[in-house]
This record gives structure tokens, sequence and C-alpha cells, in this order.
């Protein structure tokens, strides 16, 4: 026990990453997200956990402004990156999206090699000088995204042609190509079997000795597993954010103790 | 908590452990009582009854572990349900502990029914035992109602029981110094009057399980601890 909290008192000294202060969201007139206020600290895993709706995916594409491409989306409130407002009209979200990185729930390879996938961020975004470069980035990127030896003899093999697990390995490459910030996962082990669902979250938890990582899932399992913080979400509030492993012991707040324990869906 | 989990099968494991559980302590507080009874009456075939009912007791921790590691495996209880299945186990390990040392008295018992009587010293064990009973049950009353407040008075009441030992301590003390013969009987009395106030402390850390499940926090460990036999000289 002691040993478990001295760890959680480790990761809990990072620095904030994002701060989100008074964020409400309304798609149209509906609103999805009611006053939420977290910091999301660096070198940890967060997982947004909560019954379908909650709005813990809206707050999610809220962290990368994914939320601009919904017309009908309007965001309020702030979402501060070491600091910076990231809807301030001077950031362009392209920017944005390459320190703030995502994965998605069914692994999206693009129809282009393995190469090609991971190559494309970096390409992009001119991180690369040369060819050289370029091969050592995809070596790197595919290397921490726990799949180089699986796949460096058919780098130019089609990236669908992976099995689903490995699929997306090769995304959570592609994210990490561009050497973000922060990763936002939104339920990236949805899709795949235990197995695969085991190498996701171990590379997961090895993520987190670099970059930010904010999961959503709906496995409370998985939360518990993989993540140091956990907020959890209900009916677009932010009912309790705190250390997963006081969540899953002993939440404060009684919705999420009959969340957790399997009693309101 | 009184909400229902969306698997009621969930439930009905919970409720199938608390069961045992609640059988469980009934069974120990009988065997204390009785073996209270058997030890002042010199009633040897009374404490041959406890002596065999401890297989029972033993027979019941046993269920109770299988039931709970099952449930662990299949449900991965959290929360309020995590630290429910945690103090059952532990309750389990207590209750069958108590079952032993009464198991001992009734033991002791059989050797104590042919040596000369110490005084009033049956009759005070026996007391002892009895308050050790009563707050066994209020100790399994209080994690039925989840009652904070009757688990700490049983808490309290431990305080109660060290003192009854201590006075025991001294009183066979003085009977083994005024007389020799009565060394053995005492040394057996002894005994009991130890595992009796041992028996105040399973009964203790019952009622801290019950405060944990609750609270989820840990009673402080400034329990008030008034047996100092072992750092006074008599």
């Amino acid at each position: 026990m002691n040993v478990m909290q001295d760890v959680e008192k480790q990761v809990t000294d990072t620095e904030i990453k994002f701060a989100a202060r008074n964020v409400n969201v309304f798609y149209g007139d509906a609103q999805a997200i009611k006053d939420v206020n977290v910091d999301i600290r660096d070198k940890m895993v967060t997982a947004f956990i909560g019954p379908s709706g909650c709005g813990k995916s809206t707050f999610l594409r809220c962290l990368n402004r994914m939320n601009d491409t919904i017309p009908i989306c309007r965001v309020e409130g702030e979402i501060r990156l070491d600091g910076e407002d990231i809807y301030d009209k001077r950031v362009d979200p392209v920017q944005l999206r390459a320190r703030v990185g995502m994965v998605f729930q069914k692994p999206n390879p693009f129809p282009k090699s393995i190469y090609d996938n991971v190559a494309y961020g970096p390409r992009i975004h001119g991180l690369a000088r040369n060819k050289a470069e370029l091969d050592e980035i995809v070596e790197k990127a595919l290397r921490r995204g726990a799949l180089w030896d699986e796949v460096k003899d058919r780098l130019h093999e089609p990236g669908t042609g992976l099995s689903g697990g490995q699929q997306q390995r090769l995304c959570i490459a592609r994210a990490v190509a561009t050497e973000p910030e922060v990763l936002l996962m939104d339920e990236p082990c949805s899709a795949l079997d235990p197995i695969a669902t085991a190498q996701v979250e171990e590379l997961i938890d090895e993520l987190r000795a670099r970059y930010s990582v904010v999961i959503v899932t709906h496995s409370m399992q998985q939360a518990a597993r993989v993540s140091q913080k956990t907020a959890f979400f209900h009916l677009g509030e932010l009912v309790e954010f705190g250390e997963t492993a006081q969540i899953f012991t002993n939440p404060v707040d009684p919705r999420t103790e009959s969340y957790i324990t399997g009693r309101i869906g | 908590m009184s909400e229902q989990h969306i698997l009621s099968a969930f439930d009905r494991d919970i409720e199938r452990i608390q069961a045992e559980i609640m059988k469980m302590g009934g069974l120990v507080e009988d065997a204390i009582r009785n073996a209270a009874k058997s030890l002042e009456s010199r009633d040897v075939e009374l404490a041959d009854q406890v002596r065999a009912g401890d297989k029972a007791i033993d027979a019941m921790e046993e269920r109770i572990n299988e039931d709970t590691a099952r449930l662990i495996a299949l449900r991965a209880p959290t929360a309020g349900d995590l630290r429910l299945v945690l103090a059952v186990m532990k309750i389990a390990a207590n209750l069958e502990r108590i079952g032993d040392y009464a198991k001992n008295m009734a033991k002791r018992t059989r050797v104590l029914v042919d040596s000369p009587v110490v005084g009033d010293t049956a009759s005070a064990l026996r007391r002892m035992a009895m308050e050790v009973q009563r707050m066994l049950k209020d100790a399994l009353d209080a994690y039925i109602q989840r009652d904070v407040e009757l688990a700490e008075d049983v808490i309290e009441r431990d305080k109660d029981i060290d003192q009854m030992y201590n006075a025991l301590f001294r009183e066979l003390l003085t009977f083994m110094m005024e007389d020799p013969r009565n060394i053995t009987p005492a040394m057996h009395m002894h005994f009991i009057a130890k595992n009796t106030e041992r028996m105040g402390d399973h009964v203790t850390n019952i009622a801290e399980q019950l405060i944990y499940v609750v609270t989820g926090e840990r009673p402080g460990e400034d329990r008030p601890k008034a047996d100092r036999t072992s750092t006074s000289k008599a």
C-alpha cells in the first residue's frame, strides 16, 4: 500500500500538460459537456470512463480540436496546453494535432504501405531532411509502437494487410512519428482481442515515459490497469477525478461507486 | 449500498457469502458460550461438543475462502464491493482463530476437571468470555447493519477485556504463590484467560473490517491497549 502511494505521489508531481477551465460543449442546442475543470499531467496516463453518451469522447476531442470538424459543435471555456490557449485564433489546428496525436477506436491505417503510413506525418510536417532521416524516424516510431520486429522485413507491404492488433499498433506508431507531446486514445482496444489488447496496454505503459496519454475506455478494468489518474464522466459532468487506485478502491462520489461496481449504466 | 447490481448474479454471490459469514459467526458465538459454560460447570461432555464443533467452523472458513476467490475471479469487484470481499476474507480468518481459542479452552477444561478449583477464577473467566461473545455478536450485527458507531463501541470495549485479563493474571499469580499445588490449574486458567483476551483482539479486528468496508479507511493504531502484563513486573 505504501509503495503504491509513493508511486502515485511521484506521478502527481509531474507538470500540468492540459489545463481545462469551465469547458462547456454544445452540439446545436444540446449541451454535451457541462463546466468541466481538469488538469491533465505530463508523463502519465489519464483515463476517461463513464457510460455511453456521458461526454468523455467529446471532451477528449476538444483536446486537439477534433470537434472543429463538426459544424454544429461549439466549445466554450478555456483549454490550455502548456499554458497556451489552444482555441486562440492564432493556433493552427493542424500544428496542434501534430503536438497532440490521436488514435481511434478502429484501426484506420491509410491504404498505403506500412512505411508510408508512418512516414506520412513526418513528411507533411517536414521533420526529415532526407531519406536516411525519414528511415530513422519510421524505425523509431515502429519500435515505440512495439511493431518493428514484426514488420521490419515487409515495410513496403500495405498496412491494411496486418492483423487488427498490428494495425492498431501501426496507428500508434503513426501517431508518435511526429513526436507529439500528448497522445489521445479513443477506445483504442475495443476492436482488439485480449492478446492484442494486452500488447497495446503494455505499449501505453511504455509510452507514458515520454508522453502524456489520455485514454477513453469503456473497460473499467482497462482504465484500472493502464492509468494513474481516472476521470469519471456522467451526463456531461466530470463527477470525480482522482488517482486511479483511489477511484477503484474508495471513490468519493456515490455515482462513481455505482458506475464502477456495475450498478448504473 | 442498497442499490442492486445490473448483473443480479453478482448480488446473489455477495448475499451468499454474507449469509455464510453470519452462519460462521453464529457457530463461533456458540463455541465461546459453550466452552465458557463447560469450564465453569466442569461439564466434560459439553467441552467435547465444542472441540468437535470446531471442524464445522474450519469448513465454513474454507467455503467462504473458495466463494470469495471465485467472486474475485468472475466478478472483478471494485470499490465498495472490493472492500467487502477483502473484509469478508479477513473476518472469516478472525472467526476461525476465535473458534480455535474456544476449542483450546474446551481442551483445557478436560484437564482442569481433575485439578483443584482455583478460587472463583472459572466464574471470572466465564464472565470475560461472555463479554467477548457479546462483543462478537455486536461486531457481526454492526457488520450486517453497516453500523460504524456500534463497531467503534466494540473496539472501545476491548479495553474492558484487557482489564479483566490483567485482574485475572494477578489473581492467578497470587494463587500460585499461596500454594504450589495451584500452579498446574492456574497455568491452564492463565492460558485460557490469555486466549480469551486474544479473542477480544480478533473481535476488534472484525469491527475494524466493518469500518473499512463502510468508510474505506482503516481505523488508526491508536486503539486502546490495556494489557500491560507483558511489560510490567506483576
